[in-house]
């Protein structure tokens, strides 16, 4: 029988537009204190610390000698992913299946509103010969998919504009969300064109904070935690960089991260397993195609779905209860921690006013962003 | 033959090869620009360095007094609790002598030398100090466990910066 692996304790700020009275060290210090706590843990009872840091979004070359001090990992064992939350998570899970380590902290942190000029920087993700002396905006890649996934029929333009107005809502019921509103769908289709057919409230707004977790080991569980939160199953997955000849529909990747994550968690049918999901939604459009690729949907329902209020708070399959990406906001490598974050409140019932009842399992998914095709997921079970 | 850029590793290509259009080349800037929220330590850190002091941060559980400051002690794992004041004289822990400037080109013929240098700050603990450079010191002069003292801008030039300290120079005696 293969070890199974608990989120003992989590930890983390508030997501805001702006964090100016805290730096990078305090952010995550604040997540890591209070991840501690909860599973009554110092930091010299931790084996592992695994960060997630990319060098380009903070600023300093080899950013992950910078980790440290704030997770108490200083004199410890620590390794660095340049990825998704989740692909740190991953990596967690594995140094916990191991048997070598019986505590292992994983950390992600967001400080977006230190980055000045975000959307060069996104198009620096861009090949530099083929793509970017083209002098076009990296948002365009989102506006190329999404107007290849309107006309293969998989959504209407007004379903995707229902995501934001959905997702916007939730985060109103959640404190730790930035971007909460009531809208509606005209607001979203009437917004100002970005890359058509993606408009500005398309898109997530950008947003600073930190999330700090403590896995561990089944067998030490019960001496950390009354409330465990089991990560059942994880999976991750790329497809290809080019932009000449990707799949323009489907999101490939995801499919497979989520494959990967049910074989593991012995899900068979995910449509029926899973109890809430919160879903990568950093272009409105992308909750849709990603719950397709996840089979949580047939192929083109998942906009009808939505419509029908099917993944609101109150229906079938809650999606992005949070608010997601477009009501929390944007958190670059830190999003997938703060769809974790979600799972494992709703997951204990302690979710509060936007508590999802009998939630049971949950499926969190992440993607690394534009012009990427790399994916991730985890499921999670009380 | 004295080297124009310092290198390490294969033969890059020639300027002129690219000049000579030899090669295809393809020219974009990165416009990456970041601006850094310093948190409560750092903030306070450069302010006094902007009114000509050096301040501190003591942690009440090992007694540590940390320069530059931080919000918590790492090795204690708790919230400091005092600011302190700190002299602007200290130890040279260690230095490096360096003939090449901060983007590896190298110093004009007769400039001197860099001198970083990490300095041990007198009241701060053992180990704890400031990267900074030494000046007013000739290259061959400079020894580990030299006592030096901060040489400062101007009050009106001062900008809460680390160069508002200019460098460290010998103390006699």
């Amino acid at each position: 029988m293969r070890e199974k692996v608990a989120i003992a304790g989590i930890g983390y700020t508030a997501f805001t537009s702006v964090s100016p009275g805290s730096s990078y060290r305090e952010l995550t210090y604040e997540a890591a204190v209070k991840a501690y706590e909860e599973a009554g843990i110092e930091p010299k009872d931790v084996d592992s610390f695994v960060c997630t840091s990319e060098d380009m979004l903070e600023g300093y070359s080899i950013s992950d000698e910078y980790c440290n001090d704030q997770l108490g990992a200083v004199l410890k064992p620590v390794q660095t992913i340049p990825g998704d939350f989740l692909h740190s998570l991953a990596v967690g899970v594995m140094h916990i299946l191991t048997e070598k380590f019986d505590i292992v902290v994983v950390q992600a942190l967001s400080k977006a509103s230190n980055m000045k000029t975000i959307p060069e920087m996104v198009n620096f993700a861009m090949d530099p010969v083929l793509n970017r002396p083209l002098d076009i905006t990296a948002y365009a890649v989102a506006g190329l998919e999404m107007n290849r996934f309107l006309e293969e029929g998989k959504a209407t333009r007004e379903q995707c504009a229902t995501v934001v107005v959905k997702n916007k809502a939730n985060a109103l019921a959640n404190p730790s969300a930035g971007y909460g509103a009531r809208i509606t769908v005209d607001h979203v289709l009437e917004s100002e064109p970005v890359a058509e057919p993606v408009r500005l409230l398309d898109i997530a707004p950008y947003a600073d904070g930190a999330v700090v977790v403590v896995l561990c080991a089944e067998k030490i569980a019960a001496s950390l935690t009354d409330k465990p939160v089991w990560i059942n199953g994880i999976g991750w997955s790329s497809d290809s960089p080019t932009l000449e000849s990707r799949d323009w529909t489907d999101a490939v990747a995801v499919r497979l991260a989520g494959d990967m994550a049910y074989r593991m968690a012995g899900i068979r049918c995910p449509a029926k397993e899973i109890d809430l999901a919160e879903i990568n939604d950093e272009i409105s459009f992308k909750e849709l195609q990603h719950l397709e690729a996840l089979r949580l949907f047939e192929p083109g329902q998942a906009g009808r779905a939505t419509e029908d209020g099917v993944t609101s708070p109150q229906g079938k399959l809650p999606v992005n209860v949070s608010g997601g990406g477009l009501g929390v906001g944007h958190l670059f490598e830190c999003s997938g921690a703060q769809k974790v974050l979600e799972l494992v409140l709703q997951l204990r019932g302690e979710a509060g006013a936007r508590q999802v009842l009998g939630a049971r399992v949950g499926l969190a998914q992440a993607w690394r962003g534009i012009p990427t095709t790399s994916a991730a997921v985890a499921i999670l079970s009380a | 033959m004295e080297l124009e850029k310092f290198e390490l590793g294969a033969t890059p290509l020639k300027e002129s090869a690219m000049k000579d259009g030899k090669v295809l080349t393809l020219h974009k800037k990165p416009n990456l620009k970041y601006a850094w929220d310093n948190g409560p330590a750092i903030d306070r850190y450069l302010a006094e360095l902007k009114k000509g002091r050096i301040i501190a941060r003591k942690c009440n559980k090992c007694r540590r007094i940390m320069i530059p400051p931080r919000m918590f002690c790492e090795l204690c794992w708790r919230p400091t609790d005092e600011w302190v004041y700190v002299e602007d004289t200290g130890v040279v822990n260690t230095f490096s002598i360096c003939y090449v400037n901060w983007d590896a080109s190298r110093i004009k013929k007769g400039d001197k030398p860099h001198l970083p240098a990490v300095i041990e700050i007198d009241g701060a603990s053992d180990g704890m100090g400031i990267l900074h450079v030494l000046g007013e010191v000739e290259p061959d002069k400079v020894k580990i466990g030299m006592k030096v003292k901060a040489v400062w801008k101007k009050p009106e030039e001062r900008e809460g910066a680390i160069t508002d300290i200019l460098y460290f120079k010998p103390m006699r005696g």
